[in-house]
């Protein structure tokens, strides 16, 4: 009887020791994965403080309707609105090149190309990608820019070094991957049954395409595209070394622009005391941002979701 | 008098190195319904979709022998596949509408083909499929709504009208009622013999008793061969070949 | 070429067939041109970038006398000292103090030139008075100019002198900084994988990480620099332009890509694995720790690289927290002041001098090398190591 109940004990005793292991490794595996949630309200609550300091000192209005930006010593005055246009614009030239580009090559990879091609092709559109845009940057300030001030000066039109054009082109050239791979993914996803149905019609494999591959791949593709949007306005090397500093509010896009990225970097590297409007504006920007890209990442992945519904797949 | 609509001779396939149909020959006649019966794996859908070439769209396959449609040899060269594919459509097991209107479901493929104009005449046009496929009263009112908010049978049916509606001579069907409820199977059953007043239909079904109810001749394949052809009663009733009897009577399957 | 009595012609058909060859036109248009941005892209980086390779050497007789030990300049003839690198002449005291012997002797040394002789030498725009470069072409005629490969570039690092500066303190800065990123965005992201695919039951709070990181896999990369700005400078105090600093702030955007991959690697390992050990008794954690996750190791290094590629490249925050001070020396741990090569490349390419725009370009390149690398031994591991089950 004693026996028995003196390896009972042993079992228990040990069982406890097991458990507290369990738990306590658990619960490091718990606050390890608490840091990602630390890190979203890190960002927001730090930019969101320093962007308050930033308003009380000026106008929260005019910030967004304002259009004379001039963060002078003495009377300054911060009218983001040419701000964001200038991020417009640009990423607006951005999306120009990039969306047809993007989809198109997505439509041949997943609906033309051959195994072969195939696996020729995804990983240079993957080197593309992982070019670091400090690299794009310098590529738009050194080559492209230039050229199009020589192209435009032969047709007789006055280009800035700094155009928004430069820097809209290469831009969109840097968010063609992004826009491809997710497309591809999601044509690649369509099931094979509806091609098949409409061909069986006696429609072309192109008509089918354009028919019913792609009105159904819609969701996605405008995913996509908004995840390229988000990329193209929080985009920073690219514009910080081939953009203007200059705020400008024109439709020309031969002209200089500035754009948020832009003027945050400025208003952080310069020798301006840290408690000033000029360096809290970089925050008040920044909130601007983050607000933009969190409502376009939003409605992306509702996109996504009802493609993925539809569909039911689940490979994206 | 049964006039011979297909006339397969001679047919070999490979996928690749594997040989899925061997030497099969057979007559189609017009306006009958063919049935193709058989164990799974035996090569009926493969065959099927050498009627309409469907299987040129996968790489790997390779095709020996002829396909003659009223005479004319479908794999010849002068031959496009895209307008084959228009005289000779196909349903599938799985309803596939396009994630469009009914209207458009329907209306897509003859404005291309140029068979109607839009307006009036192609109105009357889906108007005529949909009743030819027993749906148009059902859907009279909801036209514009998308083809995915029927159910599978109605689904199944929109698939057959909008096949009729580019006026094809032939219609293949591949286990068409498979995925359906005995409902919804019922009802494509009498409306595939109302079909064959004006189309030659060739079924795949591994459903025997389908067979035997809707079918005017049989085709039982095994393993890619051809084993017996032939009127359904003489099959089912009086098989000449021992296969053909052990699978009718269930002794494998 | 199709027989027009054939039964099965189709007078729509050349009509849709043409408009089918010509979206497939575009299709295949559009993809060229992004392959030739990229192949463009990349020759004109090797082409910038080559000239650099090489640097302009003068053959010059230094007199090593002790008047020169205050006046350096007085070594070397006056003529040559405006087309010599200042850097050389700086050094000169330095060489007498080591080397006591050369006092009173006269050497000859291949010197390095200064930057606008490089450009001239090079074919390059440059800007040398015509006296200057009288002097230089009678130099080269007596064969005492040369192009030799550039020792500078990779064993010194930054200068205000553009002939003498190299890229080394920005490659020890990266050392330092992505030491700090790897250490601890891959235990940090490694866990959360763990505990997101093993342990964590499917409610609020799980759904609520989920959510996290799958937007801070979004966030802009300078807004991350802000958030290092605000809380590892101002709140923590850490040094200004440390490694620590940018190293911090790279692993908190290194963390959705090594949780997403380190997630799917787990995931690939078979369930059959995990009743096995829970067949003989085990604990959960015995199960996770000792055999899902070395069979998901691979995984998890593959994806770990790929996140260590990705910051390598990193420049936006970097700038935000400070790391593109002028930094000549390399830094010795990761509290100095320090930079990486992005932000070198980043600086280099804003100098007015026109012989940084070769440099730029080198750095690039060397950045480029670096990160196809690392990828191919991702791929190399990936591919090695992939089981199939």
């Amino acid at each position: 009887m004693k026996f028995k109940k003196k390896s009972t004990l042993i079992f228990t005793e040990k069982n406890a020791i097991i458990k507290l292991q369990e738990s306590s490794i658990k619960y490091i595996l718990i606050a390890a994965s608490v840091i990602s949630i630390l890190t979203t309200f890190g960002i927001l609550f730090s930019i969101l403080f320093e962007a308050i300091e930033f308003f009380k000192l000026k106008s929260f209005y005019y910030f967004f309707t304002g259009t004379q930006w001039s963060p002078g010593i003495e009377n300054s005055k911060f009218g983001a609105l040419p701000i964001f246009w200038g991020t417009l614009m640009i990423t607006f030239i951005a999306l120009i090149v990039a969306i047809p580009i993007g989809v198109f090559s997505a439509i041949y990879i997943s609906e033309y190309a051959t195994s072969r091609i195939r696996g020729f092709i995804k990983p240079l559109l993957e080197i593309l990608a992982g070019i670091p845009t400090v690299v794009y940057g310098f590529f738009a300030a050194i080559t492209v820019a230039p050229f199009i001030v020589k192209i435009c000066s032969y047709i007789g039109l006055e280009a800035s070094f700094n155009s928004a054009l430069s820097c809209g082109i290469v831009m969109g050239i840097m968010i063609i991957p992004i826009i491809s791979s997710l497309s591809d993914d999601v044509i690649s996803s369509v099931p094979s049954s509806q091609r098949k149905g409409a061909l069986a019609l006696g429609l072309t494999s192109v008509e089918a395409t354009k028919f019913v591959v792609l009105p159904a791949a819609l969701p996605g593709i405008i995913a996509a595209c908004l995840l390229g949007l988000s990329k193209a306005i929080g985009e920073t090397m690219i514009v910080v070394m081939a953009a203007g500093l200059r705020p400008n509010m024109s439709i020309n896009i031969l002209e200089d622009m500035t754009t948020v990225t832009v003027r945050i970097v400025d208003a952080l590297v310069g020798d301006q005391a840290f408690n000033s409007p000029a360096t809290l504006s970089a925050f008040a920007l920044g909130l601007a941002l983050f607000v933009i890209t969190l409502i376009l990442n939003i409605v992306s992945l509702y996109f996504i979701r009802k493609f993925k519904e539809k569909y039911k797949v689940n490979t994206l | 008098m049964k006039k011979i609509k297909i006339n397969v001779n001679n047919l070999n396939l490979w996928y690749g190195n594997n040989k899925a149909l061997n030497d099969i020959s057979l007559d189609i006649y017009k306006n009958k319904i063919t049935a193709l019966i058989g164990p799974s794996g035996c090569g009926k859908s493969t065959f099927l979709r050498t009627l309409n070439r469907m299987n040129d769209l996968i790489n790997i396959v390779k095709i020996k022998g002829k396909v003659l449609v009223d005479e004319q040899n479908i794999y010849d060269k002068y031959v496009d596949e895209v307008s084959v594919r228009k005289r000779i459509g196909m349903v599938f097991q799985q309803p596939n509408p396009f994630p469009k209107s009914i209207y458009e479901n329907i209306a897509y493929a003859p404005l291309k083909h140029k068979i109607v104009k839009k307006g009036k005449k192609c109105d009357e046009l889906v108007e005529k499929s949909l009743v030819s496929a027993g749906l148009f009263d059902e859907v009279k009112d909801k036209l514009k709504d998308p083809g995915t908010s029927l159910s599978g049978g109605q689904q199944q049916r929109l698939c057959i009208a909008r096949t009729i509606a580019v006026s094809p001579d032939v219609i293949l069907m591949d286990e068409p009622t498979s995925a359906l409820d005995p409902i919804s199977t019922e009802k494509i059953e009498s409306l595939m013999l109302e079909l064959k007043k004006n189309y030659t239909i060739v079924i795949v079904t591994h459903n025997m008793q389908q067979a035997s109810r809707v079918a005017d001749y049989t085709a039982f394949f095994h393993l890619g061969n051809l084993i017996e052809y032939g009127l359904t009663s003489d099959i089912f009733v009086n098989p000449k070949k021992k296969k053909t009897e052990d699978y009718i009577t269930g002794r494998f399957g | 070429m199709k027989r027009k009595n054939n039964i099965f012609y189709d007078k729509t058909l050349s009509k849709r067939h043409k408009s089918a060859k010509r979206f497939k036109f575009y299709a295949i248009f559009s993809l060229v041109l992004s392959i030739s941005f990229l192949v463009f892209f990349l020759c004109d980086m090797f082409v910038k970038g080559l000239p650099a390779l090489k640097q302009t050497y003068i053959k010059v007789d230094i007199t090593y006398t002790s008047k020169c030990m205050k006046s350096y300049r007085a070594c070397i003839d006056k003529k040559l000292r405006k087309v010599i690198s200042r850097s050389e002449i700086r050094s000169i005291p330095l060489k007498i103090e080591n080397n006591p012997k050369l006092l009173n002797t006269t050497v000859s040394k291949w010197l390095l030139a200064n930057h606008q002789v490089d450009q001239y030498i090079k074919g390059h725009y440059y800007k040398l008075k015509s006296k200057d470069k009288r002097i230089v072409d009678t130099l080269n005629k007596e064969n005492r100019v040369e192009l030799n490969f550039n020792r500078v570039f990779l064993t010194k690092g930054d200068s205000k002198i553009p002939e003498f500066a190299g890229i080394k303190s920005a490659i020890i800065g990266t050392i330092f900084t992505l030491l700090v990123t790897m250490l601890v965005a891959f235990p940090i992201g490694v866990m959360t994988a763990i505990y997101l695919e093993e342990f964590a039951p499917n409610n609020k709070f799980t759904q609520l990480i989920e959510v996290n990181i799958n937007n801070l896999a979004s966030i802009p990369s300078i807004l991350f620099g802000l958030l290092g700005l605000a809380i590892f400078i101002n709140l923590f105090g850490f040094p200004r332009s440390s490694a620590l600093v940018g190293g911090l702030t790279l692993s908190l955007m290194t963390l959705p890509i090594i949780i997403v991959t380190s997630r799917a690697a787990l995931r690939s390992v078979p369930d059959s694995i995990r009743q096995a050990g829970y067949g003989i008794g085990l604990t959960k954690v015995q199960v996770v720790l000792d055999h899902v996750l070395p069979l998901a190791f691979p995984g998890i290094l593959t994806g770990s690289i790929i996140g260590l590629a990705n910051a390598i490249g990193e420049t936006a925050p970097l700038i935000i927290v400070g790391m593109i001070a002028f930094i000549p020396d390399s830094p010795t741990n990761i509290f100095e002041a320090a930079t990486v090569m992005p932000a070198q490349i980043f600086t280099w390419a804003g100098m007015p001098e026109r012989s940084y725009i070769e440099k730029t370009a080198l750095g690039i390149m060397t950045l480029l090398t670096i990160l196809i690398s690392l990828n191919s031994i991702a791929i190399y591991l990936r591919k090695k190591f992939e089981t199939k089950w």
